[in-house]
């Protein structure tokens, strides 16, 4: 007689919007005294769609529901009661918990996750219409149905939409089916393609098969196109990553021929100076302004590598100007202990550098693929250094000079340039682009102090591949050893495909030992 | 010149004297005092300090490989780990199926950690390393063919200096991310260790260890002969010619590339040799071997000891990896700080090394 009624109420819940009095009618159903009693009630509460007996399912499940002696169902949540129809606070000395056993835990969870259909909250929504759509569920037809009328989002409804064919596939009727087909056929999720090869391999009648195949035709075309974008993405945003390790090498060893082993340590101590401004933001600052830590870390990571590139030029390199090979063993040497320096000062651990909110999240696309806030921004970031790098060797008096030192030393100094000053601006300059480019990659990556060390042969293979002292043959580089590792990355694997283009790479080297842009004329041989 | 006259000429009398007497206390004195002298006397070699100088042995013999190729040819490799990793492999692989049924999985058929990958049979790269003869060919083989092909590759184009640098090093990682990869089929990460005993002789034992360390240095006095004796050759003298000015040699119509390559490959071969004899004293080999920063240290010590010099490599050998034992023991976090300064101060400061240092204070 219970069911009954409560079968009853969930056919007016469907017709009409559910009455508080429904609610409290089926939630005080789950104190029924057998378990069959109890799942019919909480599938009947289930169905009521109503977003309050999402947190009365959970607690069923989790065995935080209680039964006061007078009848009302109170949850537990941390110590404290609360009556599950009122969320008025209840003391909940004398009340038993509502035990549980395994099915009914799995009706309670089940039905919980429905009606995240129901939540005021549309992501939340999404993401369950979504799992419905990963394992459809004849039960779940009925909710679906009572929320899509209720939906106002479009974006939510087309999942709904999508979710409710993808029950209609396993419809008795062929016309059902192949109407839920056609309203499937312009979707282009994964999830719905697999359902639809499922269908091909059971489907007997020959009209529907044929609306399959085509609408799985459709589909694999869109994904296979969804897919390239996403790789050409990825590499797109390796590449802007390996770039920007590598335009400070560009200015150091293709402007000055210096060979500096020290550049990966130049970009880690730039994200250990994201990690110390994100520290001081957050012990001197009021949290609203915690987001602006990334854009002020920038210009003092600048200044800070600058100055370190600066000193090591007047003590170190400068002193072995034309032995490069002496000058590779001195860097590897600075390296080194800047390395163990950085690991005196802020230990061997990994530090937590934030994405700021700003920056994270990103723009769901169809298929499954993201992009994200970081990359795009580092991709951004990348190609403004890159940009502001060319514009200040091309118009400003210091990028003047600079090219008349790398073209012609005894004449720029005869000319009145002061070539030594020159010598470790450049050099500052290198290892401040290496300092900006450490504060974008604290973004996506670990900090420690072995953070330059993953990056110094691969932007190493860049400038050799994109040819020394050719900015655009950088960026070539950076960006087409992105694009052909990530292109790889789906058929060999991550490491083997890094392995592939350091193969690609050597042996590209026998081709143009000047790499993909080489400098021509005379300065070429000095 | 008959060859004992060349390998004896020399202009320094006492060069040979030192040797000699190096390879006395080194043949002869330590393991007397290892075996002879009782434990609790102050004399006595303990077995720990015999393995130690077994692995600095090894460590020598990679360095002179470095020497002949950089201190004579002028080609800075930073890949000669690399070399040395593959030669330990090889002796890796042959100690590994000598391990037979003791593995834990008791298989006589595979490595453990294959068994562990569910691996069905033996790759085709493992036969034969079932013989002590075969693994010894291929310590020497495979980092020697792997010298040939990629020197000839990059000589033929003349990639000198940095770039070759920069590609050996890139060779070395290249490696080390294949050698890390479980599929590759030695052992992953892991690499190969647990072995049990080499040609019968248990690895545990004392005597094998001395065996071993006996053995290391009879091949570090061997390799010197060798590189001396090429060093001293008229092939040695366009080596010689090569590193000071390639162009002209080339335009003399000598063959720079056929020199560097003789050059490579053999000094290739040299540091499988020593990766060969190193595995075994140490019981492990894995890819972190392959690591670039690996390489790199090769090259501070010979630059250390001072390069072309050849006696300067050893020393540069002994010396620095006995001050890394000494200190990584002492105050590890200081360890890095010093090579980082070795690096520099040997750089701007020592450009011919420890041995120049004395050359020029007993002319001075």
């Amino acid at each position: 007689m219970k069911i009954f009624k409560l079968a009853l109420l969930a056919l007016l819940a469907v017709a009409s919007p559910a009455f508080a009095d429904d609610f409290a009618d089926a939630v005080r159903g789950l104190n029924a005294d057998g378990y069959s009693d109890k799942i019919a009630a909480a599938e009947a509460l289930a169905t009521l769609g109503d977003g309050r007996a999402a947190l009365v399912l959970d607690a069923l499940a989790d065995g935080r529901l209680y039964a006061a002696p007078d009848g009302a169902l109170l949850i537990e949540q941390a110590g404290a009661f609360t009556d599950a129809v009122t969320r008025a606070a209840a003391s909940g000395a004398e009340a038993t918990a509502i035990t549980v056993n395994n099915r009914l835990r799995g009706v309670a969870r089940g039905a919980a996750g429905r009606l995240a259909l129901f939540s005021p909250d549309p992501s939340l929504r999404k993401r369950a219409a979504e799992a419905v759509l990963a394992q459809p569920n004849p039960e779940s037809a009925e909710t679906i149905r009572t929320a899509l009328a209720r939906e106002a989002d479009a974006e939510v409804r087309q999942v709904m939409t999508l979710a409710l064919a993808t029950l209609d596939l396993a419809a008795a009727e062929p016309e059902r089916r192949k109407a839920a087909i056609v309203a499937l056929k312009g979707s282009s999720n994964p999830q719905v393609r697999g359902q639809l090869q499922r269908l091909l391999e059971i489907e007997a009648e020959p009209q529907v098969k044929a609306a399959a195949e085509k609408a799985l035709a459709d589909i694999n075309v869109r994904l296979t196109l969804v897919d390239m974008g996403a790789n050409i993405f990825q590499g797109l945003s390796l590449g802007s990553v390996l770039l920007l390790a590598a335009i400070g090498l560009a200015v150091t060893f293709g402007v000055m021929g210096v060979i500096n082993m020290a550049h990966g340590e130049m970009i880690m101590l730039g994200s250990y100076t994201a990690f110390v401004v994100q520290e001081g933001f957050r012990a001197f600052l009021p949290p609203d302004y915690i987001g602006l830590y990334l854009p002020v870390a920038v210009p003092v990571a600048f200044v800070v590598t600058f100055a370190i590139g600066v000193v090591l030029e007047r003590t170190v390199i400068r002193f072995l100007y034309g032995r490069p090979l002496e000058t590779m063993l001195a860097t590897w040497g600075i390296s080194l202990m800047l390395q163990q320096a950085v690991r005196s000062i802020f230990g061997a651990s990994n530090r937590e550098v934030a994405n700021p909110a700003w920056m994270t999240g990103g723009i769901d696309l169809a298929g499954g693929f993201t992009l994200t806030y970081n990359r795009v921004v580092i991709i951004g970031f990348c190609l403004a250094v890159l940009g502001a790098l060319a514009a200040l060797l091309r118009w400003s008096s210091f990028g003047l000079h600079m090219r008349a030192v790398t073209q012609n030393r005894p004449m720029a100094a005869a000319m009145g340039i002061p070539t030594d000053r020159i010598d470790a601006a450049t050099f500052g300059l290198g290892s401040g682009i290496a300092g900006m480019a450490g504060v974008a990659l604290s973004q996506i990556g670990n900090v420690s102090p072995n953070l330059g060390q993953t990056y110094i042969v691969d932007s190493f293979m860049v400038v050799v591949f994109g040819g020394v002292g050719s900015l655009w043959g950088t960026l070539v580089g950076a960006l087409s050893l992105g694009l052909v590792n990530k292109v790889l990355e789906p058929y060999a694997g991550a490491m083997l495909g890094k392995i592939l283009v350091l193969v690609v790479v050597i042996l590209f080297i026998q081709k143009r030992p000047r790499g993909l842009f080489a400098l021509k004329g005379r300065s070429v041989d000095s | 010149m008959s060859l004992s006259t060349r390998l004896l000429a020399t202009h320094d009398r006492r060069l040979w004297l030192g040797l000699g007497a190096l390879a006395l206390l080194l043949l002869g004195v330590v393991p007397a005092l290892n075996l002879a002298v009782p434990p609790d006397s102050a004399l006595h070699v303990p077995n720990y300090v015999v393995t130690l100088l077994g692995k600095y042995l090894c460590y020598a013999t990679l360095a002179l490989a470095m020497d002949l190729v950089w201190g004579y040819c002028g080609v800075l490799s930073l890949g000669h780990g690399a070399f040395f990793a593959l030669g330990g492999y090889a002796m890796g692989m042959f100690m590994m199926r000598s391990i037979g049924t003791r593995g834990v999985y008791g298989n006589a058929d595979l490595p453990d950690f294959m068994v562990f990958l569910n691996w069905k049979e033996l790759p085709w790269y493992w036969l034969g390393f079932d013989h002590f003869w075969f693994a010894a060919l291929m310590a020497l083989a495979v980092p020697g063919a792997l010298a040939l092909v990629f020197g000839w590759l990059a000589f033929r184009s003349r990639i000198t200096g940095v770039y070759l640098s920069i590609i050996t090093q890139a060779m070395t990682y290249a490696l080390m991310l294949a050698f890390f990869r479980n599929e590759m089929g030695f052992g992953g990460n892991n690499g190969l260790t647990d072995f049990k005993d080499i040609l019968g002789f248990p690895l545990s034992q004392p005597s094998t260890k001395l065996g071993l360390y006996l053995l290391s240095a009879l091949v570090l006095g061997l390799a010197f002969l060798l590189v001396r004796f090429v060093v001293t050759s008229k092939l040695g003298r366009v080596m010689m010619a090569v590193r000071d000015a390639e162009s002209r040699v080339r335009f003399l119509g000598y063959s720079p590339t056929a020199v560097k390559l003789f050059a490579f490959t053999l000094s290739a071969m040299l540091a499988g040799l020593a990766g060969a004899l190193y595995v075994p004293q140490v019981g492990i080999i894995n890819p972190g071997e392959f690591s670039p920063a690996n390489s790199i240290e090769i090259a501070i010590w010979v630059a250390v000891g001072g390069r072309g010099t050849l006696v300067g490599a050893v020393l540069g050998a002994f010396a620095v990896n006995g001050a890394k034992t000494w200190l990584t023991g002492a105050a590890p976090e200081l360890w890095l700080f010093l090579l980082g300064a070795l690096f520099i101060a040997v750089t701007l400061g020592l450009p011919k090394g420890l041995l120049g240092l004395l050359r020029t204070n007993k002319h001075g």
